[in-house]
Parts: C-alpha cells; sequence; structure tokens
C-alpha cells in the first residue's frame, strides 16, 4: 500500500473514533482534507524542493497512531526537565500528542498570556480556534501565480500539512493579548514515548496580537531510543501589528525519530519574527518554514543549524513571501556534516510585485567532514518588483586547513582546534537567540553535540 | 653532536608533492643567539619556517631536525609548539569566531597538560594576559576581538609576538615580522622581542631589510637562496646586502 493510502483508510475506517475524540474545531477541516489527499501524493526525494528527503519512506512504515487518546507513556515528562539555568520558563510537555501542562504552569502564567491545550481551546474558544485553525497551513495559495513558479513545491501546502489536519486531534494553543509582552519564555517539551513505533500528529497554534510579544522554546526528545517514532507537526503563528515572537526550537531526539515540522506564519505592519531551529540529533528530519510578510515593515529572521553524523538526514527548506512593501527578511542556515550524514537547504525568497522596497538576504554555509556525507544547496528567488535589496550565498566547504595549523602551531590539539572552529562556524546561528541565557545554553549543547555526545540530555539535568 | 646546540637541522629537504623547495639546508641555532635569514622571494625561507613547525602542507624527503635534542620531525604541530618552538607567521590567519581570549587559554593549557601542570584558573590567565599585552603595547580591544579578524596587518604582527610572550618559547621563527609596520610599531615589536630574550632562548628572524636588525642585532646571518643556505656570515653581511642586493649570490650560484 503507498504510504498515503494507509492513513486515509485508516481515516475512513475511524473517523469516528478520531471525531469522537477531537474537539469540532478540529473536526470540521477534516472532509476537506480528505477529499484533498485523494489526488495527492506525499513528496519524494527529487521532487522540487525536496532534495534529500523522501517524505513518502518517511511515512511508509506502520505507525500506531493513537486515535483513542489513551493517556500511555505521560509519566515519561518526569526525567525531561530541560531546565535553563537563570531562565524562568513557563513549561509544559507535549507527551506524542498530548498536552501536558506542569503544575506550575497556569499559576505562573501573566496576565493576558495563555497557554493550554489545543483541544482544550477549541472547546473554551471555538470561535478563536476556528479562526486560525488550518487558516495558513489549509489556504496557502500562491501569488503571484506564475505558472513556471518552481517555488510552487514549497509554497502549496505539503499533502503533510493536509494529511496533519486530517489527523490532528491536540497539540499546544497560545495566545497573548493585545499589547503583553511576556518576559518569560513559554517552554514545551516535546517527546515522544511509547513501546511499539508511534505517529504524533500534533499542532501548535500560536496567536500573538497587536503590540504583544513572546518567546517560545521547544525542545523534541525520545524517551527511548530503540523504538521507531515518527513526529508530524505543523505550526501556525500569527503575528499581530508590532507583534513580536521569537521561537527557539531544538531537535535532540535519537537516530529512530523522524521529524516531519511545518512553519507557517503571518505577519501583519511592522511585526518582528524570529525563529532559529536546531537539529543536534535525530534521525530523519524535515524541516520547513513558510513565512508571509504582509505588512509594512514586517521583519523576519529565519535561522537553523544541524550537526549530523552518522546516517542522520537533515532537510531544511523555508519560503519567505514578502507580499507587503519595506519588508525585510534574513536566512542563516548552516550545517555541519559528518559520517554518511546528509543535509540539504532549498531556501526560497519571493517578491511580490507590490513589495517595494524590500530587502531579503539569505546565507546557507556548510562544512563537510567527512568524504562521505553530502550537502545539497538551493536558492530560489522570485522577484517581481524592481526597488529591491536581495542577495543570496551558499558555500559548502571543508575545515579552514591553515586556521587548523594557526592553531595547533600554538600548541591546541588538532581535536580541539577542529571542535572551536566547528562552533565557531555555528556562532551567528547562535547569536541570533536574543535569551542570553539561552544562549549560553545552546551554545553549550552544540558544543557537547561537536564533542561527540549523543546524550545531551544528560547535560540539561545536571 | 653538539650539546649546546638547540636548532640542529641537517641536510634537511623538503616540498610540496613532488616539488622540492627546501633542498639540504643545515642550520644550527644555540641558546641566547639571534639568527637572521635573509634572501630573495620564493627562495623557501616561509618554507623552511613552516616545515619546521609542522605544517602538513609540506613533506619531508629527507633529513633531520631537532630542538634541545628531542627529534621535531617525528612530532605533530601541536607537540612541537610544546616542546617550545614559536612561529610568526608571515601571514597571520584570521578565526571569526573564536575569540582571542579563548584561543590563548586553549593554548596555554594544552601546554600546561603536556608539562602536566594544572590548567591556569581564570584570573591567573587574565593577570598573565595582561602582563603580556603590555610587552606589544597591545590594545586591550583587539584582545577582546576573534583572532586576527579585522585586524591591521601591523596589529596582526603585533598580535603574534604577543602570543610569543604567553607562550614563551625556547626557539622563535619571525617570519617578516617587520612587514606592514610603522616605524613606531617596529620599534615596539622589537623590543618585545628583545625583552622576552635570554640566555636560554633563541630566536630566527626571517625579513628582508636592515631596518629591523637595527632592533634585533643577530649573531648570524645566513642567505637562503633556492632552498640551500649559500652564504652564512656576522651582522656585517646583512649590510652588505643592503647595499649590494642579491645579484652578486645570483651570479655565484
Ligand atoms: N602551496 C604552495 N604550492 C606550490 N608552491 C609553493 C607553495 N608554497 C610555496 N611554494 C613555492 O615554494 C617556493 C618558496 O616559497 P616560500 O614562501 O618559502 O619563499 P620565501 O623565501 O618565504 O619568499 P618571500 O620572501 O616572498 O616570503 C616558491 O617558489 C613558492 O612559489
Ligand atoms: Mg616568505
Amino acid at each position: 500500500m503507498d504510504a498515503l493510502a494507509q492513513y486515509l483508510n485508516l481515516y475512513r475506517e475511524h473517523s469516528d473514533v478520531l471525531m469522537a475524540n477531537a474537539p469540532e474545531a478540529l473536526n470540521r477541516p477534516r472532509p476537506r482534507a480528505y477529499e484533498r489527499l485523494m489526488s495527492a501524493r506525499l513528496p519524494r526525494k527529487g521532487d522540487e524542493g525536496y532534495p534529500a528527503l523522501s517524505v513518502e519512506e518517511m511515512f511508509a512504515p506502520d505507525y500506531g497512531v493513537n486515535l483513542r487518546r489513551v493517556p500511555f507513556g505521560v509519566e515519561a515528562s518526569e526525567p525531561f526537565r530541560c531546565g535553563v539555568p537563570n531562565v524562568s520558563t513557563l513549561m509544559a510537555f507535549v507527551v506524542n500528542d498530548s498536552f501536558r501542562p506542569t503544575a506550575t504552569l497556569e499559576r505562573n502564567l501573566p496576565d493576558g498570556v495563555e497557554v493550554m491545550s489545543l483541544a482544550r481551546a477549541a472547546e473554551i474558544y471555538p470561535d478563536v480556534v476556528a479562526k486560525h485553525y488550518d487558516a495558513l497551513a489549509g489556504a496557502v495559495k500562491l501569488i503571484p501565480t506564475d505558472p513556471h513558479s518552481t517555488a510552487d513545491a514549497v509554497m502549496q501546502p505539503s499533502a503533510v500539512s493536509v494529511l496533519n489536519t486530517l489527523l490532528c486531534q491536540d497539540g499546544v494553543f497560545v495566545r497573548v493579548k493585545a499589547g503583553v509582552r511576556c518576559d518569560k519564555p513559554l517552554q514545551i517539551v516535546n517527546i515522544s514515548n511509547a513501546s511499539a513505533p508511534l505517529l504524533a500528529v500534533r499542532r501548535m497554534l500560536v496567536i500573538v496580537e497587536d503590540g504583544a510579544s513572546c518567546s517560545i522554546l521547544t525542545c523534541d526528545h525520545a524517551a527511548s531510543h530503540d523504538v521507531d517514532y515518527l513526529n508530524c507537526q505543523v505550526t501556525e503563528a500569527f503575528l499581530g501589528r508590532g507583534a513580536s515572537l521569537d521561537i527557539y526550537d531544538l531537535e535532540e531526539s535519537s537516530a529512530r525519530t523522524a521529524r516531519h515540522a511545518q512553519l507557517y506564519a503571518r505577519q501583519d505592519e511592522g511585526s518582528e519574527f524570529t525563529v532559529n531551529g536546531t537539529t543536534l540529533v535525530g534521525g530523519r528530519t524535515r524541516n520547513s518554514y513558510y513565512v508571509e510578510l504582509c505588512g509594512e515593515h514586517a521583519r523576519a529572521k529565519l535561522a537553523g543549524m544541524a550537526i549530523g553524523g552518522d546516517e542522520q538526514a537533515v532537510e531544511n527548506a523555508t519560503c519567505v513571501i514578502h507580499r507587503a512593501p519595506k519588508t525585510e527578511s534574513d536566512q542563516l542556515f548552516k550545517n555541519i556534516l559528518d559520517d554518511k550524514a546528509e543535509g540539504a537547504f532549498y531556501g526560497s525568497i519571493i517578491v511580490d510585485e507590490k513589495a517595494d522596497f524590500t530587502k531579503a538576504y539569505q546565507i546557507n554555509r556548510n562544512i563537510v567532514a567527512s568524504p562521505s556525507a553530502r550537502m545539497h544547496t538551493r536558492p530560489q528567488l522570485e522577484i517581481y518588483c524592481d526597488e529591491v535589496k536581495c542577495s543570496h550565498g551558499a558555500t559548502v566547504g571543508q575545515i579552514d586547513e591553515n586556521a587548523m595549523f594557526y592553531m595547533r602551531q600554538r600548541g591546541i590539539p588538532e581535536r580541539q582546534a577542529r571542535m572551536m572552529l566547528m562552533q565557531a562556524f555555528m556562532a551567528d546561528v547562535i547569536d541570533t537567540v536574543s535569551i542570553p541565557a539561552l544562549k549560553s545554553r545552546l551554545a553549550q549543547l552544540v558544543e557537547l553535540r561537536l564533542s561527540g555526545t549523543r546524550e545531551l540530555c544528560a547535560a540539561c539535568e545536571r | 653532536m653538539d650539546q649546546n646546540l638547540l636548532l640542529n637541522v641537517c641536510g634537511l629537504r623538503a616540498g610540496i608533492g613532488d616539488k622540492e623547495i627546501l633542498r639540504g639546508i643545515d642550520l644550527q641555532v644555540r641558546p641566547g643567539e639571534v639568527h637572521a635569514i635573509m634572501g630573495p622571494n620564493g627562495s623557501g625561507k616561509s618554507t623552511l619556517a613552516g616545515v619546521l613547525a609542522g605544517d602538513p602542507r609540506f613533506t619531508v624527503y629527507g633529513g633531520s631536525a631537532t630542538l634541545g635534542g628531542v627529534d621535531l620531525l617525528a612530532l605533530s604541530p601541536e607537540d612541537r609548539s610544546h616542546e617550545g618552538l614559536f612561529l610568526s607567521f608571515q601571514y597571520p590567519v584570521e578565526i571569526p569566531g573564536v575569540s582571542m581570549v579563548n584561543f590563548m587559554r586553549a593554548a596555554v593549557n594544552a601546554k600546561r597538560r603536556y608539562l602536566n601542570l594544572e590548567p591556569l584558573s581564570a584570573s591567573e590567565f587574565l593577570k598573565m594576559m595582561r602582563q603580556k599585552r603590555a610587552i606589544v603595547e597591545l590594545d586591550n580591544k583587539l584582545a577582546s576581538r576573534s583572532v586576527n579578524e579585522g585586524f591591521s596587518g601591523g596589529e596582526k604582527k603585533r598580535n603574534e609576538i604577543f602570543q610569543m610572550a604567553v607562550l614563551e618559547p625556547r626557539l622563535a621563527i619571525l617570519d617578516e615580522t617587520d612587514s606592514g609596520l610603522d616605524i613606531d610599531a617596529l620599534r615596539i615589536v622589537a623590543s618585545g622581542v628583545n625583552k622576552l630574550k635570554t640566555n636560554q632562548n633563541a630566536t630566527i628572524v626571517i625579513t628582508h631589510y636592515q631596518r629591523l636588525l637595527d632592533y634585533i642585532k643577530p649573531d648570524v646571518v645566513h642567505i637562503l637562496y633556492k632552498g640551500r643556505i649559500v652564504h652564512t656570515a656576522g651582522p656585517e653581511l646583512a649590510l652588505e646586502l643592503e647595499e649590494k642586493g642579491y645579484d652578486w649570490i645570483k651570479e655565484q650560484n
């Protein structure tokens, strides 16, 4: 059976169970999602925008889906403290696809900041959820409609978003009310935990209203390193006028975890969005970012890094669309690939004909540290107006041997010199994190990972 | 073998791939001495420095080199450094993202580990950095930046001597440390080198100009030409070269 068909079958056979265990706002879009998937297929390696990973293969194994919402595995959240020293965070867990607040979360939430289960939000605020849920992931239409646009592939909501909508039952809801600045970062710890292969379908809905701001840290972990997990996750983020949102996302799962994560963001006038996605440990990872700058002076910063080893595959795809004048975007993605790791960056910038005085930058730099590691990189620019400042650059190289010799001449051992250079290589990506304590924690995790450690959680618990 | 030799290079032949650059170098340096190596562009001066320091670009075809009796050629570049060899690069390398402080701390503590000493505490280290900076009047601001990144040509050279001051080598090879320095900087750097001089260590200065040798007085001057040391004499040789150029050397060889 083809990969997608098994999920369509599952839906056909069990939609009553699925729907009985999910709120109305999440059930409503399912029939349309089903219709759309009937004539779709999952992306394959080599499809436009998918240079390294076959999403079809990722979804092909027979994973279990917890449609009945049996609360298994929730005790798994205990060992994962994921503390960031000196940062008082508002923390919640998502075990597979079930939202689990910490005991203190609700009490500590500042006025005007809501963090809760998406399913619960759909009960309390059906209108808010109905208005935003799937509004980005399900409705992306390509403008301008150039029939030859190669960016179509990344811009069209991939079939996986639609599949997510078809099966999703819960996730995280975050809302920051107009004018409220949430100074404490929110932290969402995602944990895969099951004793048999499991697909977790989860969703995050983030609404940052006019003039509001917040930072969200998310991290992915695997409770067991011997079980196959597939995480299918869609985030939709809405930034109101002058709103500010930072999302720092860290994957530290396991070699047997596959992750398919899509982030959709829509930005109104003067809003500022930063996303930093870091892959330190994982099996197969596909992250895609789809950001629309819809109001003047909106600014987006997309950063990402991956340190890949063994047979890890990491693919990052971006699509930044400038729909309004005087908008700015900046993309910075870096990879260090060792062993047989494979990496890919597919980065597109689209500047609409109305988006004069846009500035759009993109950089992708890569170090391929072993002869059997591979990197694919491809920038994709589509510019439909004249007054634009746009640049992009991509490099794939090795460690700078001159720098290596210089350091060794000063007595720094080869291994340490190499690590210092790799760490330095990632410095500007780490610098996109604006919370100092988090920045130094991330730097520390990167250093640990570069030194060969695969069990990074242990470091956090200490 | 002369027990008093600090550096003993015999019949050293080296190059890149099949291209022989050094064609049999003999060079003996004793503790307390300053040697100058001069010679036309492309004659192999930087190559000699690189081969002694263990630059992996070069292949050694034959000959030997010892530092204080230790076989240099058998050691990794980092261990040569720990044994007391320092090379001031003709073209110091910029290392974006690695701060001078982290770089020096790693270097100092690696050497201490090699010598079975405890790493320096943060305050001891910073105190030492301060003291050593003063020797070459290195701006504090430079010390807080990435290694050589955005340094002017002169600042890079001054930074090399600062590192030499920190690492206290037994043998320092200064490859055109004078190039790019203004007159004041030349005086400061040269006086820095002189301050670091003891009767236990030695310096090899590679230079094209007598100007530097006015400040760092050599005991011996060598002329390297086409991968060989073709002439060795006292300090007067540098003056003679300044006057006559290299033509007479080229004619003889
Ligand atoms: N990486 C390299 N590849 C090929 N040839 C090289 C390389 N490095 C040096 N050479 C050659 O080796 C010879 C010696 O070079 P070297 O840099 O040692 O000269 P030098 O005496 O230091 O010259 P200068 O006074 O210009 O600094 C030159 O002919 C040079 O072109
Ligand atoms: Mg030279």
